[in-house]
């Protein structure tokens, strides 16, 4: 093996065990920085030797066994030894003469839901949280998470590392939170990983439209926490959420890379497998009964045009319904504004401009760019073109995306046009 | 992006041998690694090819054979289908598979591809002509 196929090895090597490993050290030196350089450390000990010996059968157990060597040497090499210290080192080494890691599936598993919880912690930003988690739990290097989210790397550098330091500060355990804090805690973690397949989904910047790479890193995140969190309906709500999502992606872009709306996507190029995979998630989320979380609702109004073959066939009484229930559960503009979507395809487009217009004034909602492309459609069916020219202008002055302001100008242009007609 | 983990055949599965419980739990918690690292989107075991059967084209005529076949090795025991970020990726995954076979056996790795692979080589008029045709298709067939 040349040593530039090792180095991609070595790279995927990493990808797998990263996070075991961090999650693994974390809870015997209490201390998600350390444990990240330390699992860093006996990174650079791979990359050193593997291009010589090749890499090992079981490269995850070797990492461990070299990390944790590399551990009890800085902990007794540390001037400051003191009793803390003293102890992480004993049980570094107890965890070396143990049995293998490996033996210990459920143990790992705990430890990485830890992580989980640790990397998503409400001391940190949601910045940090969307960096620490990519990096420590999804295996990305800084360099990646610097291209998906169109930052300088030194940026995501300095936030992974701003991080670590506020967890060390604030002492936060390595524990998953119980009781009654699990559930605002949970919905913080299956947040960061929603945030991560959005940006992915529908880029608020730059000029793809999509990243679909992004997406695949959120969706195996999400997989990976169903796993870990088989009991929580909500997480699978998340993951439903994102297959069916997905399953859209080579559907909703047009040959020029320009967005290409629900109504007007080829349903042929809707992914299958994702589909039944993201309705299956969704059925274990119903499944584990309780009333459905806005995550399982979202996925249930995905599902709804999932399932239906054209456009027409959509079931809009049963989406109106969805949105009724998630503006109860987690009210905001937003849902108010998809709602009267949905009530306009349900009841007609009068009722759903009445909808709309009770939101304009809604502060949460100001610059918010689907409003007035929402709104103009609805004029447009209404047959009041001029207005809905309006609207379409505004919209496109507020979206940052280059894709959605050209196809949103467009749909303005074709109004205009001799032969407009109302639904471009 | 997509990979498929093609395991191939041997004269043990063809010959319709089912594998041992033991055999069967190693497979089970190597499919289980996969689902819990995130990265498993599907994956099947197939009957030997003498439940199969070939059609062959040839300009406009269909000929079909049924199995088995002879070239045993060229033949498709089971597959998963995995998300990762590279080929190497997909191919330490294989390497953490128990043995797939009781006699020596190979898993070959292979992407799947994807619109956006064609690159610059797909011109946005060639999509279009192949979105044409893969709507045509899915009418003739709906």
């Amino acid at each position: 093996m040349g040593a530039g196929a090792t180095a991609r090895a070595i790279e995927a090597v990493w990808r797998i065990e990263s996070a075991r490993l961090i999650a693994g050290l974390a809870r015997v030196v209490r201390d998600v920085g350390l444990a990240e350089d330390l699992a860093q450390d006996a990174l650079v000990v791979a990359l050193e030797k593997w291009p010589e010996s090749g890499v090992p059968d079981n490269p995850g157990a070797w990492l461990m066994a070299t990390a944790k060597r590399k551990g009890i040497d800085l902990l007794r090499r540390d001037v400051m030894l003191d009793r803390k210290h003293a102890e992480m080192a004993h049980a570094l080494e107890q965890r070396q003469e143990s049995a293998p890691d490996d033996d210990d599936v459920d143990g790992v598993q705990d430890d990485l839901l830890r992580l989980v919880f640790t990397t998503c912690h409400p001391v940190l930003s949601t910045e940090a949280r969307v960096a620490l988690t990519l990096r420590l739990v999804g295996g990305l290097t800084t360099a990646e998470i610097a291209r998906a989210f169109l930052v300088p790397e030194p940026t995501v550098g300095q936030r992974v590392s701003r991080a670590k330091r506020t967890l060390a500060t604030a002492n936060v355990p390595f524990e998953v939170p119980t009781g009654a804090e699990l559930a605002p805690r949970l919905a913080s973690v299956l947040d960061v990983v929603y945030l991560v397949f959005n940006e992915g989904y529908s880029a608020t910047a730059g000029e793809d439209w999509m990243r679909p790479a992004l997406c695949e890193d959120a969706l195996r995140l999400g997989r990976v926490l169903a796993q870990l969190m088989p009991r929580e309906p909500e997480v699978h709500g998340l993951v439903a959420l994102m297959e069916v999502s997905a399953s859209r992606t080579h559907a909703r872009t047009a040959p020029d890379g320009s967005p290409v709306l629900l109504a007007d996507q080829d349903r042929s190029r809707w992914d299958p497998m994702l589909v039944r995979r993201g309705l299956a998630a969704l059925e274990r989320a119903e499944q584990l009964g309780g009333a459905l979380g806005p995550y399982a609702l979202q996925a249930g109004i995905a599902a709804c045009h999932a399932r239906a073959r054209t456009a027409e066939e959509t079931d809009w009484e049963r989406i109106v319904a969805f949105y009724d229930a998630l503006a109860q559960l987690a009210p905001s503009p937003v849902v108010e504004l998809n709602r009267a979507v949905a009530v306009s395809m349900a009841y007609g487009p009068a009722e759903g401009l009445a909808l709309v217009d009770q939101l304009i004034d809604a502060p949460a909602l100001r610059g918010y760019h689907l409003l007035p492309a929402a709104r103009a459609d609805l004029l447009a069916k209404l047959g009041r073109t001029d207005e809905a020219q309006e609207d379409l202008a505004r919209a496109a002055s507020l979206t940052r995306n280059v894709r959605e302001r050209t196809l949103l100008l467009e749909r303005a242009r074709r109004l205009a046009g001799p032969h407009g007609s109302a639904l471009g | 992006m997509r990979f498929m983990m093609i395991v191939k055949a041997t004269a043990d599965s063809e010959a319709g041998a089912m594998p041992t419980t033991e055999e069967l739990t190693a497979m089970g918690a190597y499919n289980e690694e996969l689902a819990k690292a995130g990265v498993l989107l599907a994956g099947e075991g197939l009957h030997p090819s003498s439940k199969g059967a070939r059609v062959v084209f040839s300009g406009d005529s269909r000929t079909v054979l049924d199995g088995p076949f002879a070239e045993t090795k060229e033949l498709i025991a089971g597959f998963w289908l995995i998300q990762a970020k590279s080929l190497q990726e997909a191919v330490e995954w294989a390497k953490r598979c128990p043995n797939p076979m009781r006699t020596e056996s190979q898993i070959e790795v292979r992407q799947v591809f994807d619109a956006d692979d064609f690159g610059d080589d797909l011109t946005p008029e060639l999509r279009e002509q192949e979105d044409r045709l893969r709507a045509e298709t899915a009418q003739r067939q709906g």
